[in-house]
């Protein structure tokens, strides 16, 4: 384990919820009921909120001097280490939905064990961001089941959107060996010992929502190198635009 | 202001007729003359008290394109969520869209204490039956935008809404206090961005300066017409919906905003701007009310794109909405075999 | 389409353990879990409560304002229900 380890791991902890956090406040003003407008800020506000505490702790580790903001806006997608599963685009409720219904259950069992982190820092944010993301855990479930179980269109684009994203999920359960070296230091969470309490969790509101579960399938992966899928170069170029375009500016 | 009465002409002619015939009905009438002693005793008007009809309806009118303007209003700041210059300005940013989502749905509460439903309400947004506050009819262009937003947007805004805080109709006037309390930070914000970039380069001074020479007028019309092309505030003023003149809160915001817009370097787009000593007010230049009426009636730069969005979004959503009454139903039906 | 006239749901916050439940306003939902949310996100933003109650606005049976005379007037001469009402001596410091 060095301090490069610990770097790209808080750095990836932060991307997840900026990424997400940024792909959720698209839906500020254009949502199908004026009370998700509000919800889904909430959801937004909760994770760009995490994002800086793991992004400050991130340049804090670097020890190059760098902000939070710094690492937001000035890395280019080589540089980003969010899952592939978050730039996806929204499209439609259903799949914003289902989305967020896949990560935060993920995330939910991931927190709970990085508030065991031997990393205090890292141990302290899992425990403000756990209150967080049981709440989207159990909104997102919530809108699961009223998708998969109202009406036949709703029940087609929420089957849908868990098609488009499942491959997707083999992410989630990937480490690289920095975070396998920083697991077993007692640090990072054995995200590969997640898989089996995921998939139950996720059954569980599958067959309660009426949702068929995707077959296993070849899984997207990319996020240790950099490699993303085409969306997020175009996140970054509008979530970055004032900062590229006036380097040094303050705001 | 978000409550000034946008009706055209012909609008505002219908509408007296179709009272005037009820009004007729009830006039004399002791109700009536009970309800005029509670207000002017400054006495609040419940949901369930008796009210003359024009009074139901102007309120529902103003309460509903009140609200009209919240929602309306998310969308040209909601334009700089995705490009907000850094994270805590994304936060603010968000926090306070958001905050205008909440106030559109305290203020279609409101309004449905008076036997409206808000779906109804938003149909006749829909249709451009109802009208939103024209400010929000003019684009964001630059992030100066977003800081002259919530400057004098939101300046304007407080100003008006203040008083409605004492309005004599009880919901309204707590949806207000409500409203008042948190957006009390939305100038604050706006004010700093502006001086943030005032502070900033040339180009960051050069475009907090363009934002204001253009959102400085549209900020001043939202107050509404002259006193005097202004006939309905009579009767508002009388029922205590309006307590101040459009005229009386549109000086209330020159005199408060010139010496903040001096204090931070920018220059006042008014070369006829003077102070004058004697009333102690600041004198301006001739507003464009022309300008106001076209976008009024829709000729404005972004009506088109600012109803398309909200058209868009509510059919988009459909399906989601029916999903959840579905949903809903059939768990009733399953809780009652069970 | 759906118009979204979802149920209106009368909205009680707790500001703090200790305090009873407050009237703050109303939502629309589809169901109470839904109105639990959209009253937490839409009242309690700026932490102004520790529990909620969400009341289906058809449950509430209102007085009439037509009664406000013979329900609460009655009380109004009833000044022995409370404490000024009587004497006390200057010379007892306190009751």
């Amino acid at each position: 384990m060095s301090n490069k380890d610990l770097y790209e791991y808080a750095l990836s902890l932060g991307d997840n919820a900026l990424i997400l956090g940024q792909r959720l406040a698209e839906w500020c003003g254009h949502s199908p009921a004026l009370e998700l407008d509000i919800a889904v800020t909430n959801l937004s506000l909760d994770l760009i909120g995490e994002a800086q505490l793991y992004l400050d702790y991130a340049a804090e580790v670097e020890g190059e001097g760098k902000s939070a903001d710094d690492l937001a806006y000035l890395r280019d997608c080589l540089k980003f280490r969010n899952y592939l599963l978050l730039e996806q685009p929204n499209k439609n409720w259903g799949r914003t939905t289902v989305r967020l219904f896949l990560y935060s259950t993920f995330m939910a069992l991931y927190l709970e064990q990085l508030q065991n982190s031997k990393d205090e820092q890292l141990s302290a944010i899992a425990g403000k961001a756990i209150k967080e993301v049981l709440y989207h855990k159990r909104f997102s479930s919530e809108w699961m089941l009223r998708l998969g179980d109202g009406t036949d269109e709703s029940k087609a684009y929420v089957q849908k959107g868990l098609e488009d994203m499942w491959r997707f999920t083999g992410e989630l359960f990937a480490m690289s060996d920095g975070e396998k070296r920083l697991c077993e230091a007692g640090i990072a969470v054995d995200a590969a010992s997640l898989e089996a309490p995921w998939n139950a969790e996720i059954d569980a509101i599958l067959v309660e929502a009426g949702l068929i579960k995707p077959p296993s399938q070849a899984m997207i992966m990319g996020r240790f190198k950099g490699h993303h899928s085409e969306h997020l170069g175009h996140i970054l170029s509008e979530m970055q635009f004032l900062q590229r375009a006036y380097p040094g500016a303050k705001w | 202001m978000y409550t000034t009465d946008l009706r055209t002409k012909a609008q505002k002619a219908a509408d007296a007729k179709d009272t005037g015939a009820k009004d007729e009905i009830v006039e004399a009438s002791e109700n009536e003359a009970r309800f005029q002693a509670r207000i002017d005793d400054e006495q609040f008007i419940e949901p369930k008290d008796w009210m003359p009809e024009p009074y139901r309806k102007t309120l529902v009118r103003q309460i509903s394109q009140h609200a009209h303007s919240e929602i309306v209003g998310m969308l040209p700041e909601g334009n700089w969520i995705s490009r907000a210059p850094s994270l805590r300005r994304k936060l603010i940013l968000l926090a306070k869209v958001q905050d205008e989502a909440g106030h559109g749905l305290y203020l279609y509460s409101a309004a449905e204490t008076l036997g409206v439903e808000r779906g109804d309400l938003l149909e006749q947004l829909h249709t451009g039956k109802a009208k939103y506050s024209t400010i929000f009819n003019y684009p964001t262009l630059t992030w100066a935008d977003i800081g002259a937003i919530g400057w004098l947007v939101d300046g304007a805004a407080v100003t008006n809404q203040i008083p409605l805080c004492r309005c004599s109709y009880g919901p309204y006037a707590r949806a207000m206090v409500k409203v008042c309390k948190e957006e009390s930070f939305h100038q604050r914000q706006g004010f700093e961005i502006m001086t943030v970039m005032m502070e900033g380069n040339a180009e960051q001074r050069e475009m907090a300066q363009d934002a204001m020479n253009r959102w400085w007028w549209p900020s001043l019309m939202m107050f509404g017409p002259p006193d005097g092309d202004s006939p309905n505030s009579a009767q508002s003023m009388a029922w205590k919906i309006k307590r101040f003149s459009n005229d009386e809160l549109r000086q209330r915001f020159i005199d408060a905003t010139v010496p903040q817009a001096e204090a931070i370097g920018l220059t006042m787009p008014d070369p006829d701007l003077g102070f004058n000593e004697v009333t102690g007010h600041y004198e301006i230049g001739d507003l464009n009310w022309d300008e106001f009426w076209s976008v009024v009636k829709g000729e404005g730069h972004c009506n088109r794109d600012r109803l398309d969005a909200r058209v868009e979004a509510y059919a988009d959503g459909a399906w989601v909405r029916e999903a959840a009454e579905a949903y809903a139903e059939k768990q009733k039906a399953k809780h009652a075999a069970a | 389409m759906s118009k979204g006239n979802w149920d209106l749901f009368e909205i009680f916050i707790r500001s703090k353990n200790g305090l009873s439940h407050k009237h703050v306003g109303s939502v629309h939902a589809t169901d109470a879990e839904m109105a639990i949310e959209n009253a937490r996100d839409l009242y309690t933003r700026r932490m102004e409560g520790v529990s909620l109650w969400v009341v289906p606005s058809k449950s509430i049976v209102a007085s009439d304002p037509g009664d406000m005379e013979h329900l609460f007037e009655p009380a109004r001469d009833k000044v022995y229900r409370h404490p000024t009402f009587y004497k006390v001596p200057d010379n007892i410091e306190n009751m």
